[in-house]
């Protein structure tokens, strides 16, 4: 069964691009990313999914069900955490965290403490008395307290320190592995290519690429590292080219035996052909403005 | 129920600090009536020739000289003026501030509906403006009582009525302001409710404006009048609860739509 199933998902703000015929699977169980730059739609799509704006065109479904006719069954099963954490002022971490399971009806307090204990998180809190990073926890523990079927986490890591990245992704793995299906929006990509199985690349509100991490990570370019004088510039196909003393490192799509006989010509030092990372790759898509390869 | 009981705890200071304002003076008032009723005759006389003045705040239509003359007019404006304040800004506020402190999104994200939201926040809002009315209602009753008047119940209970149907058709025209806006909707719920307090006021001066207490709340909350018919004008109460009413379903036609931002 399909936990995402987005059908030509269409949103524009008055003129404004939102996100254009968005057409995306994220299959039960699945661990999926969701990359792009700010303002690229990531969080349009999540907050259409959500219900918290309209589409202009198209559907989505979440566990079969429509996302319109739905929101209510919907919302029970998710876990959403936004980028930017904000509660009621006045209130203490425990009555915000007792707040959210009374709305979904639920007596989460096992749960909540277990939570709270693994983030450091103290409930006597009041919430203008926490950081950003401490709101964020709050936030975690309000969308994972209910133990949610689908985790939807737009930016999650923003605000916490290493320790507790760590954490947060060492709880959703056991999540994961209980069965809950992640939807990781993000542009750190590391955490993508760390915890993923399968992403998608949005770029101005347009998915460009969706496969396996893996696959994304293999394109036809190589990450070319170079130690000596060279002199590159009658190759083709040469991107992201980086120079420091006698290294010269750059993003090369061309044929690999052109880059070979112009190197053969040239004194080198050292020389690495590596695949390239997914923040590479990312850029990759980025410059190349089309579509996936 | 959570989201009434929540209302009514995030409302909780305001809703006290309104309530012992407005019961505060409204007792000072009534303690200052047995001092003032010997040189009553005098004061009457003096509102009596206020011209315009003395028609824009029904002075003309009681005597001052006794409670419930005294009473309609002096805790009158203040029962009706911050009565009409309070319920503005309560309503006014009650979906904006969603939006306004970030805490939509958290919210709306849960298995609530927005049909039942905005129906919990409404039955908070009414809660409220009946708690601060009942109690107003007694305070004034009992001070009364204390001051050793005979209480005029018929008279004041009607004048209250009114402050009720007042501040309940006010708060149901802001509540569906409320899920226009954004930011700003406290100063736009007081500058509605001032508005239609100069409505009235303009409505008692001139014939030609009396039209304006047919779309002012103020109009049938008129202490003055109140007094001098000994009855309230329902078919105005009834209009004002309409206007209320229509509010209240564009509130929810609006906000069921509406793009969270």
């Amino acid at each position: 069964m399909n936990a995402i199933e987005i059908r030509g998902l269409t949103k524009y703000y008055g003129k404004s691009r939102g996100i254009i015929d968005l057409n995306m699977t994220v299959l039960e169980g699945e661990f999926f990313g969701f990359i792009g730059p700010n303002g690229a739609g990531k969080s349009t799509t999540i907050r259409t999914l959500l219900g918290l704006i309209h589409s202009t065109e198209g559907s989505a479904k979440i566990f079969g069900m429509d996302i319109v006719k739905n929101k209510n069954e919907i919302l029970a099963e998710t876990g959403y955490l936004p980028s930017e954490a904000l509660f009621y002022h006045g209130m203490r971490v425990k009555d915000v965290i007792r707040f959210s399971a009374e709305l979904r009806h639920k007596n989460c307090r096992k749960e909540a403490d277990r939570l709270c204990e693994r983030f450091n998180l103290d409930p006597s809190k009041k919430i203008e008395e926490l950081s950003f990073g401490n709101r964020k926890k709050v936030a975690i523990v309000c969308a994972l307290q209910h133990r949610p079927k689908l985790c939807i986490l737009d930016e999650p890591t923003g605000g916490l320190d290493p320790l507790m990245q760590r954490e947060f992704f060492s709880v959703l793995k056991e999540r994961h592995k209980d069965g809950a299906t992640i939807f990781l929006s993000s542009h750190v990509l590391s955490e993508i290519q760390h915890n993923c199985s399968r992403a998608a690349i949005i770029r101005e509100g347009k998915i460009i690429a969706c496969d396996k991490v893996e696959a994304l990570s293999q394109t036809n370019a190589k990450r070319v590292h170079i130690r000596g004088d060279i002199d590159i510039s009658s190759l083709d196909h040469v991107k992201d080219i980086k120079t420091a003393d006698h290294d010269i490192s750059f993003l090369y799509g061309g044929d690999i035996n052109q880059l070979i006989g112009l190197l053969s010509k040239f004194p080198v030092e050292d020389l690495s052909v590596s695949e390239p990372d997914l923040e590479e790759i990312f850029m990759h898509y980025y410059m190349e403005g089309g579509e996936a390869k | 129920m959570t989201m009434i009981r929540h209302e009514l705890k995030m409302n909780r200071i305001s809703f006290i600090v309104w309530t012992c304002s407005i019961s505060f003076l409204l007792i000072i008032c009534i303690f200052l009536f047995p001092e003032m009723k010997g040189e009553m005759d005098s004061v009457s006389d003096l509102f009596a020739s206020m011209g315009s003045f003395t028609e824009a705040f029904g002075m003309d239509k009681v005597n001052f000289g006794t409670l419930s003359g005294f009473y309609a007019v002096e805790c009158g404006n203040i029962m009706g003026l911050g009565g009409a304040f309070f319920a503005a800004m309560l309503a006014v506020s009650a979906l904006s501030k969603e939006e306004k402190e970030h805490t939509a999104e958290f919210l709306l994200t849960h298995p609530k509906s927005r049909f039942s939201i905005i129906t919990e926040k409404l039955i908070a809002v009414m809660i409220q403006i009946l708690l601060l009315n009942m109690i107003a209602w007694a305070l004034g009753i009992a001070s009364i009582a204390i001051i050793g008047e005979e209480i005029p119940m018929k008279e004041i209970t009607l004048m209250h009525g009114a402050y009720l149907f007042l501040q309940l058709e006010l708060a149901g025209i802001c509540f569906g302001l409320s899920a226009f806006l954004r930011k700003g909707s406290i100063g736009i719920g007081l500058g509605v409710a001032i508005i239609l307090y100069f409505c009235n006021i303009i409505a008692n001066i001139s014939d030609s404006a009396s039209f304006l207490n047919k779309i002012t709340p103020f109009g049938y909350a008129d202490g003055a009048q109140i007094v001098s018919e000994g009855s309230l004008d329902i078919l105005l109460i009834a209009l004002g609860l309409i206007y209320g009413v229509v509010g209240i379903i564009i509130g929810y036609i609006k906000y069921i739509k509406k793009d969270i931002q």
